[in-house]
């Protein structure tokens, strides 16, 4: 069976969806669900050992070769990926029953599930595969359950902000198709590998121009890079706050990933940065987004809204790494994206217990609420400390690499204004803080009690985390590390 | 293009929709005109037909007419003006229309076209491809319409209490008597739509066909009977778990068939190890795919439309109480 891991990183949760409708029982589904998760999460630590070990492994889908059939190939960037995902999954999960009892009516429980396994599906899918068209066809599950799952929130207006969504998406995948046709036209291949060895004979054709542009613009539409960021707060926000916690952590690290593999892999590093003047106007855009969107974070009332702001910035640091097209740049980037996924999820699944509690995140409600949920709170604290970058926490690590990767270029002026970043973000995390923990609860208040172990566990397993991988950051630093190298066909 | 520019320019939805029928129809037949046979089939059962009568639906909910606007979108006209000159710009270093040294005849294509006969043993190519050579591709295109399916379910299902039924029952019952001599034709047309339905499903092998198409023809037989005899009638006959049943069970039969060939030894989808000869083995896999593909979409795209109408009928027949509750007093 090892032979068959790729495929069935993949296949594992694509089955077990449509299993998951015809058991029925909400309760069986959820564990279902959750025993599938963790068998790709386990299938996931198994490939990235082995990637690890013994380097890039391909997997042929039908028994046809590389570029006539479809090939899984698995490397240090995407095995590391598979991990994040699948992890972040896992814990979300053993949350989503509690959290969904009050969000979503009893009757979707079920189609809940399929829909979040389908997610799961694609985003591994789109993270596994070395074929570009195969790509596609996974995005489109996963931004299709998205859509789905956003508009199951409570609130009416996550129907609008999921259209709004659909739209977007909709327009970045419809992109992401054209230039990957483009690219067909002018090479006659989809896959990936095949397709990074035919581009440079065409390289300097219109044709292919064209088809960077559509595949960079559409990504960066699902990335949410600002200014094409405007669909995620909403969606962030008025979605199941599980489906907010799993979204934050990995969708968006998604279309990083998509973004770094069509620009180093496909493309090449040297079209990629050098025919166009992609550095400049991605360190430019990353810049801009850190400083609006963390403005835009401190005059938030809804906390959940705010965090999704943050998010936005925090997408502005991970493009600042990858703009400098430098191995530390890259590490940078790779480490932020695991270790935001470890903040986000942690921070949005304890604002989902305190929706399970209060009803609702709007800030006025957080009064005395250090004293009423001390350990939700808490984590939120942790969580917002590594979002600032405080030593000892994993947000301290990849701001660290940043920085380093900034003064490698000696590129002072951005070093700086990466620092003053970071003060914006310790303005709104200290907004939550004062009301939390030195209001008193207003009168009309009634107190609540500590959210349940089923959110408690998770919150603090992945709290942990951000503080142990930002002591001990050999595993997160080396795959990174040897991932970056691997783009720029170093060897370590 | 001339019907392109006027669906953009009518604020008459109805005959947008209408339009947008004929745009299909008109694409499908640049599709035949460009030897892309299986596409056109495609386009003209999905683009044409399904689509058209979900967007009909839709509009009996909205109502017909587009709102008048306010605002002149300059941005949007900009950003549209750049992503088509964008476009029109990549095509000027293209190979020319049908030129034989365009790249994409000469990589990969060469082997599907002279291999696939000897490899698979089908002469349909296209089928060969879509359904062997990249079937992973289609069981992700399967899976996403089985997640379009869940995701309309998750979004629209209305719980409906067995006296609603009745009562629209009965009222549909009324509307449609009015409809006699459209009943009965369809009562004679049915069986035969549906028999073309399974034709399409088996002669994928062979010519253009095969379970995309096939399962959108069944359904559309489905959906002409509910439209005719009201949907109680339809899901009667139909049961709405069986139809969920159903796409579940075409997305796993699918599946299976990759797990199958992953035990017997070979590669996920290597249908060479499914039977002793490779070839047999090979048409046993499409034959079984071709089957969950067409179950799929034929059980979704009921499910949407079942559920797409039966919201109608809720709003309407909540709308009926509420006039009634009115003049009552």
């Amino acid at each position: 069976m090892i032979a068959h891991l790729p495929v069935l990183q993949v296949i594992v949760p694509l089955m077990a969806a449509p299993i998951c409708l015809l058991l029925k029982r909400a309760q069986l589904v959820w564990l279902f669900s959750l025993i599938t998760s963790g068998l790709a999460f386990l299938i996931s630590i198994l490939l990235l050992q082995q990637v690890m070990a013994t380097g890039v492994i391909s997997y042929e889908l039908g028994g046809w070769q590389a570029p006539w059939g479809i090939e899984y190939r698995i490397d240090k960037l995407n095995a590391f990926l598979l991990l994040i995902i699948s992890a972040i999954s896992t814990i979300v999960l053993f949350a989503a029953q509690t959290s969904i009892e009050k969000e979503i009516p009893k009757s979707k429980h079920t189609l809940f599930y399929v829909l979040y396994l389908l997610s799961l599906t694609g985003m591994l899918g789109i993270v596994a595969t070395g074929d570009a068209f195969n790509v596609f066809v996974f995005l489109e599950i996963s931004s299709l359950s998205a859509y789905a799952l956003i508009a199951l929130g409570k609130d009416r207006r996550a129907l609008w902000a999921a259209y709004q969504y659909l739209i977007m998406g909709t327009i970045g995948a419809t992109f992401i198709l054209i230039g990957i046709g483009l690219m067909y036209q002018m090479t006659g291949t989809l896959n990936m590998v095949d397709l990074s060895q035919r581009l440079p004979e065409v390289a300097q054709t219109r044709t292919v121009f064209a088809a960077f542009g559509f595949v960079i613009v559409g990504v960066c539409l699902k990335l949410a890079l600002f200014p094409l960021h405007l669909w995620l707060p909403n969606s962030y926000a008025y979605a199941p706050s599980i489906v907010t916690a799993f979204f934050a952590a990995t969708a968006t690290k998604v279309a990083v990933y998509l973004l770094i593999r069509f620009t180093f892999s496909v493309f090449g590093v040297s079209f990629s940065f050098t025919t166009i003047p992609l550095q400049t106007l991605f360190m430019a855009l990353g810049l801009v987004g850190i400083f609006v969107a963390s403005t835009a974070a401190i005059y938030q009332k809804n906390i959940k809204l705010l965090f999704a702001y943050s998010s936005i910035a925090q997408i502005g640091y991970m493009i600042v790494g990858f703009s400098m097209a430098t191995v530390t740049g890259l590490t940078a980037t790779l480490l932020h994206m695991f270790n935001h996924a470890l903040m986000k999820s942690a921070i949005f699944l304890a604002l989902a217990a305190i929706v399970y509690r209060l009803g609702n995140v709007q800030l006025s409600s957080f009064h005395g609420l250090g004293r009423q949920m001390p350990l939700t709170m808490a984590a939120i604290v942790i969580g917002g400390l590594s979002l600032i970058g405080v030593p000892l926490t994993v947000g301290f690590v990849s701001k660290w690499y940043l920085l380093m990767a900034i003064i490698e270029q000696g590129w002072w002026p951005v070093a700086v204004l990466i620092l003053l970043g970071s003060l914006l973000a310790v303005i709104y995390v200290w907004r939550i803080v004062e009301v939390a923990y030195f209001k008193e609860p207003l009168a009309n208040q009634t107190p609540v009690k500590e959210a349940p172990l089923f959110f408690l566990i998770p919150i603090w397993i992945l709290i942990i985390a951000n503080i142990y991988f930002g002591i001990d950051t050999r595993l997160s630093v080396q795959v990174a590390q040897s991932a970056a190298m691997t783009l720029f066909g170093v060897t370590p | 293009m001339v019907t392109a520019v006027a669906i953009v320019r009518m604020k008459d939805l109805f005959a947008v929709v209408m339009l947008l029928g004929l745009y299909g129809l008109l694409s499908a037949s640049f599709f035949v005109a460009m030897d892309a046979v299986d596409v056109a089939f495609t386009e003209a059962a999905v683009g044409a037909g399904i689509s058209t009568l979900l967007m009909l639906v839709v509009i009996t909910m909205t109502g017909r007419r587009e709102k008048a606007k306010r605002h002149k979108p300059l941005l949007a006209l900009f950003i549209v003006i750049i992503t088509g000159g964008l476009l029109i710009y990549g095509t000027l270093d293209m190979p020319y229309f049908g030129s034989a040294d365009a790249p994409n005849h000469n990589h990969v294509a060469p082997r599907y076209i002279n291999d696939s006969m000897k490899e698979i043993g089908i002469p349909n190519i296209v089928t060969s491809v879509l359904a062997s050579y990249r079937a992973f591709d289609t069981f992700g295109e399967v899976v996403v319409i089985f997640t379009a399916g869940i995701g309309v379910l998750a979004l629209l299902s209305v719980t409906r209490r067995p006296e609603d039924d009745d009562d629209i029952a009965s009222h549909n019952d009324s509307m449609h008597e009015r409809h006699l001599v459209i009943r009965i034709v369809a009562k004679m047309l049915i069986p035969f739509i549906l028999l073309f339905a399974l034709y399409v499903q088996f002669h994928g092998d062979f010519g253009p066909g095969g379970g995309f198409q096939a399962g959108v023809i069944f359904a559309a037989a489905i959906i002409l009977y509910a439209m005719l005899f009201g949907l109680s009638a339809a899901r009667k006959a139909i049961n709405q778990a069986f139809v969920q049943l159903i796409a579940a069970i075409g997305v796993l039969l699918y599946g299976c068939v990759g797990i199958v060939s992953m035990l017997n030894g070979g590669d996920f989808f290597d249908y060479n190890v499914l039977a002793s000869d490779p070839v047999a083995g090979q048409h046993l896999g499409i034959l079984l795919i071709e089957w969950g593909v067409g179950c799929t979409v034929a059980a979704v795209m009921i499910i949407i439309f079942f559920n797409f109408a039966g919201r109608r009928e809720m709003q309407q027949h909540s709308g009926d109480k509420s006039t009634q509750n009115q003049e009552s007093p």
